[in-house]
């Protein structure tokens, strides 16, 4: 963990101190940019990776009833054997995180003096999930307004969704603080439980200090350390179209955001936040579930070898015929006599 | 076999949750804690080319000298040939969601059988040597380099993972530790280190057609002799065909079911079903297991364990093939048959039951039918004469087998023919059942006597499950469709949860199936008398004609 700190750190430091020594251009355009880079040409370079094994086998992992006799009900989402079914489980899996919305905590007890294992529904951790993802996806949405002019219809409509507890100036979007308190619960819940510190990478710390990095930095932005939204836009207005203007007078705490920004989209490629594209590829998820009904066909399917009936008769044909089971070639007769 | 502590003293026995970090624990090979190596003759005999005598607890394992090379060769084909692989290595965001899922770290406390940090022990090793990260940063990408401790570790942790894939249905990815698992232990066998109580079986089956070597003729004798006490209890003589050809079906079940108790009570019952049907079908002495260790080790050998199914279906001529109770068994016909060895041959139809017509859609391509889909067929259109009563002295609970739950999603048939033949049924606790269903704690080639102490652990779980409905509802029986949860279930019942009866399902059919022209029952399958015995017709008789001059 201290390791991912550390990094963090180093992050936050590059983007104050490069703000301040006059490194704007560098920080603001040179980076961001290069990131943009190679965050697109790295997603699809590992989802090319990806997809250029095939799919030997059909594994898909069954959660429910199959589809067989015509009168026991077949659970559709949770053991899909049409396309149309998978896409369903799909999406269920994508929005609604059906999996780990089965989540249940195993606790060690005892009940009536002998020791018990006992599993209890758990949803904490997908609450706080969808939580994060979700928050994450309207933030992105509202930051379209800084991307496109004129701004369209539907970006005032997430903000005004998203601001309708109508509380200061400028408005307080909700998303805002559970972005954070998502971040911070998924931080907790590494921190306080042995088990998840066990399995915890520096990776792992490392990409929840960068999303709180970025989320903290956007929110001083806009409460705190207020930056001029509308330089804020002409400036990235020229970012996106590629007509870099001076980035000259942005607050350091715009520096900040965006080199944290920078590495995250520099990092993710390479790193676990790949899950947002490898869930869509799951065989365990992605698969029919029709197995016997249709032949799923392996590419490098190797020839058939095995040991056949003829080589099994000539292993045992005496015995065989002594036991009078039926053979295809009778055995010699006997020599002696 | 080391003396096994009692269940208490192996629960006050289970380890503290460590404090330090995993990839500073070294693995532990102290007797009962690892399955005993194969022989090299075996491994030589199935073609595998550094098959050498080692054993666990030496500290050197005589890998051969390029070892590592085998290895990172061994991982790059294998990541080229299996997206499932480079996929599963790549986006685990370790939420461990799956952590507490695993029997076997329920069982065990031990970290590294959290299936998140069991996929982690190749995870390190792939980030090394494959990702870009890990080849700049090393360990602080969670990388780590591979030695021989880390051979041992995969030895250690890939054969303490039952491929149940239950981490797979909480996995938010669907990362699925059996394949990883397979895949690995894949890897070991290119090392030439495989386990005896796997090896074995692969090579009989090979040879003489099923796991256990038993020779055609032995086969057939064995057969006869459950004919006979098939003779005693129902006094009906039943002489089931063997590889005969011209018969619609094929008929295969795991070699487990003719061999050993209580699996021959179950094989009993498909005997009697099949002759009360009086079913056109065959048994095959070469085809003679449905089971199919290969599958816990290598897709290749499982490949070729498995094509002897439709070898012999089309050699004999049979329409369409009939499985036996089994569970990895279904899963390798559910999911790999299929593919591995499809098309079936030509003369293959897809299958109908002769009894009621109905046509099994879902097994259009494979052409085999799971025993309890024909059974539960037959069940609703009310073509068998059942006496459930005969079983009512069995307060029954259901284990949902992992691969026919995970891989298959046989839930209802089963329960359909189980409340048909048993009066009283109760489940066991919601999340212990169904697609959740854990483990016996055994499967995957782990049912060998010398890691008994793992395998009480890791089968903990199903255990405490059953004594709730044991205390709870006075459940004396537990039915399931494996034969490996049929041998490996009763000495782990007996230690957790003693006074519960372990059967396969076809077992309590038999008890309940009204044959035509059989004696009445006073026995059930295991030749133990039966509490509700049926009423001798001459007796019955006569109460009705009391009957008759009351009114």
């Amino acid at each position: 963990m201290t390791i991912a700190l550390g990094a963090s750190l180093i992050i936050l430091l590059i983007g104050w101190a490069g703000a301040a020594l006059g490194l704007q251009y560098l920080l603001g355009v040179v980076l961001p940019l290069a990131a943009a880079v190679v965050f697109v040409v790295g997603f699809i370079w590992r989802v090319v990776y990806w997809a250029k094994s095939p799919v030997p086998f059909a594994i898909p992992t069954v959660g429910g009833q199959q589809k067989s006799l015509d009168w026991i009900k077949p659970s559709r989402l949770d053991a899909p054997w049409t396309n149309t079914a998978v896409i369903g489980r799909m999406a269920l899996e994508i929005l609604t995180f059906r999996s780990l919305f089965r989540n249940t905590n195993a606790e060690r007890g005892t009940i009536n003096g002998v020791p018990r294992i006992t599993y209890y529904s758990s949803k904490w951790i997908w609450v706080f999930a969808l939580l994060f993802h979700y928050s994450m996806l309207v933030i992105l949405l509202r930051h379209a307004r800084l991307f496109l002019e004129p701004v369209p219809l539907w970006v005032g409509v997430v903000e005004f969704v998203d601001g309708v507890m109508q509380i200061g100036a400028p408005r307080f979007y909700m998303t805002d603080a559970l972005i954070l308190l998502a971040l911070l619960f998924l931080f907790a819940r590494r921190l306080n439980s042995e088990k998840l510190r066990a399995i915890s990478l520096p990776a792992d710390w490392f990409a929840l200090f960068l999303l709180i990095g970025i989320a903290g930095s956007g929110i001083c932005m806009r409460y705190m350390d207020k930056v001029d939204i509308a330089q804020a836009k002409v400036f990235i207005m020229g970012l996106a179209t590629l007509r870099p203007v001076s980035p000259e007078g942005l607050g350091h705490i715009f520096f900040v955001h965006l080199t944290f920004v920078s590495a995250l989209l520099i990092y993710f490629p390479f790193s676990k936040l790949m899950h947002m594209g490898g869930v869509f590829l799951s065989p365990t998820r992605t698969m029919r579930i029709n197995t016997r009904q249709e032949r799923h066909i392996n590419p490098w399917n190797p020839p058939k070898k095995y040991h056949t009936y003829a080589e099994y008769e000539d292993d045992f044909r005496d015995a065989m015929a002594e036991a009078g089971l039926p053979l295809e070639k009778q055995p010699e007769p006997k020599a002696d006599a | 076999m080391a003396k096994m502590p009692t269940p208490d003293e192996l629960l006050a026995a289970t380890p503290a949750f460590p404090a330090r970090n995993w990839m500073d624990t070294k693995p532990d090979f102290r007797a009962g804690t690892f399955c005993y190596p194969a022989k090299p003759e075996t491994m030589a005999g199935m073609g595998f080319a550094n098959a050498h005598a080692w054993a666990p607890d030496e500290e050197d394992w005589h890998l051969p000298e390029n070892w590592e090379q085998i290895l990172y060769d061994g991982l790059k084909k294998r990541l080229e040939k299996h997206r499932s692989l480079k996929i599963f290595l790549d986006v685990c965001v370790r939420c461990g969601a799956c952590a507490d899922k695993c029997h076997f770290f329920l069982g065990t406390n031990d970290p590294k059988n959290m299936p998140v940090l069991r996929a982690e022990l190749l995870r390190s090793v792939y980030r090394q040597d494959f990702t870009l990260a890990g080849r700049l940063l090393g360990k602080y990408a969670g990388g780590r380099k591979l030695d021989k401790a880390v051979v041992k570790e995969w030895f250690s942790y890939f054969y303490q993972c039952s491929e149940c894939r239950r981490c797979s249905l909480y996995c938010p990815y669907g990362i699925d530790t059996a394949e990883i698992t397979v895949i690995v232990r894949e890897m070991l066998l290119e090392l030439g280190l495989g386990t005896n109580w796997i090896m074995d079986p692969v090579s009989n089956c090979n040879r003489t057609g099923n796991h256990l070597g038993i020779q055609p003729h032995a086969m057939k004798e064995i057969v006869e002799f459950l004919c006979d006490d098939i003779e005693t209890i129902t006094g009906i003589r039943i002489d089931p065909p063997f590889n005969e050809k011209g018969h619609e079906i094929l008929f295969i079940t795991p070699s487990g079911d003719y061999f050993a108790d209580p699996g021959i009570y179950t094989f009993m019952g498909y005997l009697m079903l099949f002759h009360e049907l009086g079913l056109d079908y065959t048994l095959s002495t070469y085809a003679s297991e449905g089971g199919n260790f290969g599958s816990f080790v290598s897709f290749d050998i499982a490949k070729k364990l498995n094509a002897k199914m439709y070898a012999e279906a089309e050699r004999l001529g049979s329409k369409w093939i009939l499985g036996g109770e089994c569970g990895h068994m279904w899963r390798v016909v559910n999911q790999y048959m299929a593919t591995y060895n499809g098309p079936t041959p030509p003369k293959m139809e897809q299958p109908v039951s002769p009894v009621t017509g109905t046509v099994f859609t879902n097994a259009a391509a494979t052409k085999m039918v799971h025993i309890a889909e024909f059974t539960a067929d037959l069940i609703h259109h009310n073509k068998l004469n059942l006496k459930p009563e005969r079983n009512n002295h069995i307060i029954a609970t259901w284990h949902d087998s992992c691969n026919p739950a995970r891989a298959m999603g046989l839930l209802e048939e089963p329960r359909a023919v189980l409340r048909a033949v048993c009066n009283n049924f109760v489940e066991m606790p919601v999340h212990t059942i169904r697609e959740e269903t854990f483990c016996c704690g055994s499967g995957s080639g782990l049912n060998t006597e010398e890691i008994m102490d793992l395998r009480m652990r890791g089968g903990l779980p199903r255990a405490n499950a059953l004594r709730y409905v044991h205390d709870k509802h006075g459940v004396n029986w537990m039915g399931c469709v494996c034969a490996l949860d049929r041998a490996a279930l009763p000495p782990l019942v007996n230690y957790w949860v003693p006074g519960v009866t372990v059967s396969g399902l076809h077992e309590l059919v038999a008890n309940a199936l009204v044959m035509k022209g059989e004696i009445p029952r006073t026995m059930d399958m295991r030749q133990e008398d039966l509490p509700f015995p049926d009423e001798d017709p001459a007796d019955a008789e006569a109460s009705a004609d009391t009957v008759e001059e009351d009114a």
